[in-house]
């Protein structure tokens, strides 16, 4: 929608609700009968190109033909549900929740809240100084900043689809376990001295706004424009990452990957960790590689731990959050989570012999 | 006339404090409403009204809005207010 266009909606031109929840009906329809016909759909490209199917280009072509579609209905789909459940939330709200929690509860209350508030990255530093202003002690706030971005309904969603309901199960109850424990561990460090000095100072008020009347087309409004808003920008990474995912499942020998990523190389965790950092990526084009990886017999774990480290760890947000913390808070803060997700990766090589 | 702040980070990248104070503008201009419209982009300052997200809209001082771009309709309905 073009700026004009937002302008001239005038008042009272709203289409009836009725309207607005058949179409969303009608969407969701159509959106099963294609997910139904993606593998015909697959197949049926390779017919028409001249590859044989079971050339390794063939096979890449399968997987990528078949992977495009179904991670951008998926993505669709999760991004359109979670907006709808992100419309009965607001920072300003979990703020209210959380000021003044102690913690421990306030550390899990703010790592559930995470998941299901609007967030991005973007406005992380006027979050952190409004919540931290306003009372939320440092620790439940970092809970509230790890879980965001890491729990989100992109890397579930993906995650269900592409490589199962077990390991999306998973991954919700270990970030949330990183975002919660991590958050716990920086509140005993009692490291607020260490925040920029201005941030320490400010002292705000949360302040009431008008409530908003939301109706239900508000609300399917809101999940279609966070279709538009996050797939629209993450849709490249999501190609590549399906890419890159077509070539390993293609092209890189089990035997190679085995020895790098597998169970046995105890050192793999750590590197994954590490190699995660300075990549930036976000789960839609991190997780078509973790799929391809799993079945090429790297670790659970470590590719755990690599998806983690990418998605939760990322340079950019920790240059954003520099406006706010010292540089040893933000050493500390990469060491904590950085930590849990090491803890969390070897565990899982572990356990999953 | 009316003093409105439009409160949000600025950067290259972040276009949508600078559309929130359009919407504002072309709300205002649709009521003939006349307005002074102020971005605030010191984190400090944006904090200091007591909202977590942004861009925020402050009307005459009062805080009407936080978190995402405002609806023209609302808008309409604080401007006159």
């Amino acid at each position: 929608m073009t700026l004009q266009s937002i302008g001239e909606r005038t008042p009272g031109a709203a289409p009836s609700a009725a309207k607005w929840i058949g179409w969303t009906g009608v969407a969701l329809v159509l959106w099963g009968l294609i997910y139904s016909q993606l593998a015909p759909f697959a197949d049926w490209v390779v017919t028409v190109l001249p590859v044989r199917p079971d050339s390794p280009l063939g096979a890449a072509i399968v997987f990528f033909a078949y992977d495009t579609p179904k991670v951008l209905l998926l993505l669709t789909l999760a991004v359109f549900g979670m907006g709808v459940i992100r419309s009965f939330f607001s920072p300003e709200r979990t703020r209210a929740l959380l000021a003044g929690k102690r913690e421990g509860v306030g550390n899990l209350l703010a790592a559930g809240l995470g998941i299901v508030t609007p967030f991005c990255s973007c406005s992380a530093v006027p979050l952190f100084i409004g919540f931290v202003g306003a009372g939320v002690p440092l620790g439940v706030t970092f809970s509230f900043l790890i879980s965001a971005p890491m729990v989100n309904e992109v890397a579930l969603g993906l995650l269900f689809g592409l490589v199962g309901w077990k390991v999306a199960l998973v991954y919700l109850g270990f970030g949330l376990g990183v975002a919660i424990v991590s958050g716990w561990v920086i509140g005993r460090l009692h490291l607020e001295r260490w925040l920029e000095e201005w941030v320490r100072n400010i002292r705000t008020t949360a302040v009431a706004l008008p409530p908003e009347k939301l109706t239900a087309v508000d609300r399917i409004k809101t999940g279609v424009d966070s279709v538009r808003d996050i797939v629209g920008k993450v849709w490249p990474w999501m190609m590549a990452g399906i890419a890159a995912g077509a070539f390993i499942h293609s092209y890189v020998p089990t035997s190679l990957l085995a020895t790098i990523m597998g169970k046995d190389s105890w050192w793999s965790v750590p590197a994954a960790v590490l190699i995660g950092i300075p990549m930036y990526s976000n789960a839609a084009g991190i997780i078509p590689v973790v799929q391809a990886l799993l079945a090429k017999g790297a670790a659970l774990g470590t590719v755990l731990a690599f998806m983690m480290s990418v998605i939760a760890l990322s340079l950019p947000e920790m240059i954003i959050l520099r406006k706010v913390l010292s540089i040893r808070l933000i050493a500390v803060f990469v060491g904590v989570v950085g930590t849990g997700i090491l803890a969390i990766g070897f565990l899982f090589n572990a356990l999953f012999q | 006339m009316k003093n409105v702040k439009v409160l949000g980070p600025a950067c290259k990248t972040c276009t949508t404090t600078a559309t929130a104070a359009q919407l504002v503008q072309i709300a205002a201009d649709k009521l003939g409403i006349p307005v002074e419209i102020e971005t605030v982009t010191d984190y400090a300052a944006i904090a200091g009204y007591g909202i977590v997200s942004t861009p925020g809209i402050v009307i005459d001082g009062k805080v009407v809005h936080a978190g995402s771009l405002p609806k023209q309709d609302d808008l309409v309905r604080w401007l006159v207010a």
